[in-house]
């Protein structure tokens, strides 16, 4: 299942990112210290509940946040950190290198033209094709993805469902084939038939091409199914990365056996209270207010640590063994 | 939520059994709602064609009787194209042409002669062609400015904003007949100049509606994928934001034809139009200082005034017509 290579450098390594939003009632921190590594050809799932930083940290690496966000910390894309790169230099990696999947498709294109000219605009505007070879491209493209026909081509988004469009956006972000793909909640407002449906499909695309996918997504069976590596995100922070079926099958970080507690076949019991506040998050673990095992030291700062021999397959390698962000590991 | 769930039911048979009733405006506005708020439903409950096609006819009809005014501005406009374009073919001499001065109206001349012996009927027929090209120069131009400034300031916000609505401001300002009339009698003048002037002065609201329009549209997240997908702000701007702003540019441009005719036609009446060229403005000069006004011969001040009215109304009628639809049919979503 796994096709990691311990070896090999990550093709996007994320260190210390941390990103803020000044906003008229202070400063919201919306990711903490977040780092992880993303392998060649590897999937790895960002889980966590809704408004934890999932997706900031997606549009961070694309630099598609708004202006008031202060990002600080790397994301090494090939020798390359992608934040200190320019908006002409971003937009030629955009795409062409990193593609991101948005989760709401039916707003995502354009609703005026065509949606065989959208996937085909990215090869005749992007890499120069010529009209017509573009147009063949993009015909084989979207019936690989089920959408046969010269009819469909001719289509304009609204008259197409949400999870047409969600193939449609997808034909348009792998069409040159990327070397990593950011899907950000693909399977958000669709129905669980078409979820599945659309995530293998991305899954096929990937393993066709090797490139490699960031899943973000608080659907936890769903990156359980795909995904080689997942981090659990809360609050801004990762409070626990490693392999899935360890996580899965042995939850270290309270907050993960928490969240792995609300899934339905696991007893569906709520955390009880509620997120904390990420203007003023409260210092040491951010989950100790709901912490069912929190003590008096759960208060200190602490930060990501590394846990040998339990769960983890690949002792040695720093960037894939597990790590957990708590006092009681 | 109730409704779109209503007209998964019975949208479709609304829109394609009642509709030829003419019912009246206000159950037309409401079925054309329900059938825009159920066209993707109803779309793919049914893949039979016929049923769609019949839809699609239903709503232009019902688009063109909604908007009878519409249907008239469009008619009077085209006739005034016609006359611009075969005016050759319609006027019966050559304007240029003299017989004698200052004659009444009657079957040789149906609107008498002016004080050169021009035919007034045909002077008027071939002033159609200048006073329409001028109109729509100025107005394209003051389109074109507005729009591009509208585009720049609204998608690229901040500091290019700041400055662009500044300029625009100060444009604003400007005592727009004055200084044409200043800047018109230092030159020779001559209807180019005239268009150029009016088009370099007339773009302002054209661009503040587009900005707005830009802020409206950016926001949406077909842009922001656009830039995820690694588009240039500048293909961005004209093949996303641009087409879906072209709804408010459309009718915007209309009227500016029908003010920057009102122009022309106050700045040659004010003798600062092209003397060589025959236009409406001028002939209502020619008639108020030649003594067409004194002597109370109105076949020759007020038929080019009428002509001026009826197309500035017809622009306006067809401007109205496509804003009140717009609005009806609303935005994006």
């Amino acid at each position: 299942m796994s096709a990691v290579h311990s070896d090999a450098t990550p093709i996007l390594q994320i260190e210390d990112l941390s990103v803020s939003f000044d906003t008229a009632a202070g400063q919201v921190k919306a990711a903490d210290n977040v780092s992880f590594a993303l392998h060649r050809g590897e999937t790895l799932a960002l889980v966590g509940e809704t408004g934890c930083g999932k997706s900031v940290v997606a549009s961070s690496i694309m630099q598609l946040l708004p202006c008031n966000a202060i990002v600080r910390g790397r994301a090494v894309y090939a020798g390359r950190d992608l934040l200190g790169l320019d908006e002409w230099e971003m937009s030629r990696i955009r795409g062409s290198e990193i593609a991101i999947v948005f989760q709401n498709p039916s707003l995502a294109l354009n609703p005026i033209i065509r949606v065989g000219d959208q996937v085909a605009e990215m090869l005749r505007v992007r890499k120069g094709a010529a009209a017509a070879q573009a147009m063949q491209q993009a015909r084989d493209m979207l019936s690989g993805l089920g959408l046969q026909g010269e009819e469909k081509m001719r289509m304009y988004p609204f008259q197409f469902s949400g999870g047409m469009n969600q193939r449609v956006m997808i034909a348009a972000a792998m069409i040159l084939s990327p070397m990593m793909i950011i899907a950000d909640e693909p399977s958000k407002g669709l129905d669980g038939a078409l979820a599945g449906e659309v995530m293998a499909e991305i899954a096929r695309i990937k393993t066709q091409s090797g490139a490699s996918l960031l899943l973000i997504t608080h659907d936890l069976n769903l990156a359980r199914d795909i995904s080689d590596r997942m981090a659990v995100m809360y609050c801004g922070e990762i409070v626990e990365i490693g392999r899935s079926e360890d996580i899965f099958n042995e939850p270290l970080h309270p907050y993960t056996a928490a969240l792995l507690g609300c899934l339905p076949e696991r007893g569906f019991q709520p955390i009880p209270g509620s997120s904390p506040s990420m203007i003023n998050p409260p210092s040491g673990c951010k989950f100790l207010p709901r912490c069912p095992k929190g003590s008096e030291r759960c208060r200190r700062k602490l930060g990501m640590a590394a846990v040998e021999g339990r769960g983890s397959t690949s002792r040695g390698n720093e960037s894939i063994g597990r790590k957990v962000r708590c006092w009681l590991c | 939520m109730q409704n779109s769930a209503l007209c998964t039911s019975s949208g479709a048979v609304i829109g394609s059994e009642q509709c030829p009733e003419g019912s009246g405006r206000q159950t037309e506005k409401m079925q054309r709602r329900e059938m825009e708020g159920s066209g993707t439903e109803c779309y793919n409950m049914e893949s039979g064609k016929t049923k769609r096609t019949r839809m699609a006819l239903c709503s232009a009809r019902k688009i063109l009787l909604a908007q009878k005014i519409g249907l008239v501005g469009l008619l009077l406009f085209l006739s005034f194209i016609l006359m611009a374009v075969f005016s050759m073919q319609l006027a019966p001499y050559d304007p240029w042409m003299r017989f004698e001065p200052y004659l009444l109206p009657g079957g040789e001349h149906l609107l008498g002669t002016n004080d050169l012996g021009n035919d007034i009927l045909s002077e008027l027929i071939y002033s159609t062609r200048i006073s329409l090209i001028v109109g729509f120069a100025a107005a394209l131009m003051a389109t074109i400015i507005g729009t591009i400034v509208g585009l720049l300031a609204g998608y690229y916000r901040g500091m290019t904003d700041e400055i662009l609505m500044g300029i625009t401001d100060i444009f604003l300002m400007i005592p727009q007949i004055p200084l044409i009339i200043v800047i018109a009698s230092f030159l020779r003048p001559s209807f180019w100049l005239v268009a150029i002037l009016m088009g370099a002065l007339w773009w302002t609201s054209t661009a503040r509606v587009v900005r707005s329009r830009t802020l409206q549209v950016r926001e949406n997240g077909f842009v922001q994928a656009a830039r995820a997908l690694g588009f240039s702000d500048f293909h961005i701007i004209f093949t996303d934001v641009l087409p879906n702003t072209i709804h408010v540019i459309a009718p915007k441009f209309l009227l500016s034809i029908a003010s920057a005719m009102i122009a022309e036609a106050s700045i040659s009446f004010l003798g600062l139009g092209d003397p060589t060229m025959k236009s409406w403005g001028t002939m209502i000069n020619f008639a108020f200082t030649r003594g067409g006004f004194i002597n109370g011969y109105w076949w020759w001040y007020l038929t080019p005034g009428l002509c001026i009215t009826l197309f500035v109304l017809c622009v306006v009628l067809m401007g109205f017509a496509w804003e009140e639809q717009e609005q009806e049919y609303g935005g994006l979503e």
